[in-house]
């Protein structure tokens, strides 16, 4: 039963963060990790160097910004609503290995991201948050 | 040493389960305790902050995705990453949509379901 639909636009801006922030602290690890050197059982020190490297730092902020945009979004929208905007991490990967480290995309790459953007269509155009509002409010009693 | 393909499969569903539990704690932590917005208008950031680490569905999920990443590494270093990425993307994804229907009591309409399957396809068809 769907019993909110509206977002406010602080609500799509914090869908955005979800949708960007995971993707480029991914590709700031990345890059801080390149400089780094691989890590293994016998280098495991590096894993302490990477904490000085600036792209490590960035990624790691980036990421810790996700988590709590993350946990913002579930608190007034449903898990089955915020999955493909956690989703769509990919195809932004995907857009900035294309156009920024001009990578090749396949034919395939490219459905894949065409039924990524499809599932956030499908998702955006319903209601953020369904449920059963006697259940929500006994939840809500317990929480608060 | 090469792993059976029963040992990698295990070792990615166990990944996936871990994820599944993971986020749907922390979305029934979160869903308890309604919108954060209007939570730190009430209480501030601080009492915010304090609200959603004491709230015992959010540790608990906190810490399932605490093991899920570890688990990962493990996942990872007997399987290849283009088999384990997808694999635990997907089963996560549908995992998650079984799981908020059941657990959290989510209307996952034809339109959730479809978006659902949209992504597990999208996401393997990214790793190809």
């Amino acid at each position: 039963m769907p019993v909110k639909h509206a977002l406010r636009p602080s609500q799509y801006a914090i869908l955005l963060g979800v949708m960007l922030s995971a993707s480029v602290g991914d590709s700031f690890l990345k890059r801080g990790m390149e400089q780094v050197g691989a890590v293994n059982l016998h280098h495991l020190g590096l894993l302490w160097h990477a904490l000085f490297n600036p792209y490590v730092d960035i990624g790691i902020v980036m990421l810790i910004s996700f988590f709590s945009l993350y946990t913002t979004a579930l608190s007034w929208a449903d898990l089955t609503f915020v999955m493909p905007a956690t989703a769509f991490g990919y195809v932004v990967i995907a857009l900035m290995g294309r156009f920024w480290l001009h990578e090749r995309l396949s034919l395939w790459r490219w459905l894949g991201i065409l039924l990524i953007v499809t599932a956030v269509g499908f998702v955006a155009g319903g209601p953020s948050r369904t449920g059963h509002p006697e259940l929500d409010r006994m939840d809500a009693g317990i929480g608060r | 040493m090469r792993s059976s393909p029963l040992h990698v499969w295990s070792a990615i569903l166990f990944v996936a389960t871990l994820a599944v539990m993971g986020e749907v704690m922390i979305a029934a932590g979160m869903r308890q305790l309604g919108d954060l917005d209007e939570l730190r208008s009430r209480r501030g950031m601080g009492g915010t902050i304090a609200a959603v680490l004491t709230n015992s569905r959010f540790v608990v999920g906190a810490l399932c995705m605490a093991l899920n990443f570890f688990s990962m590494l493990f996942a990872l270093s007997i399987a290849n990453l283009s088999l384990a990425g997808p694999a635990i993307a997907a089963l996560t994804y549908v995992g998650n949509a079984v799981a908020a229907r059941f657990f959290l009591r989510e209307h996952v309409d034809r339109r959730r379901w479809l978006a659902t399957l949209c992504v597990v396809l999208g996401v393997i068809l990214l790793s190809r």
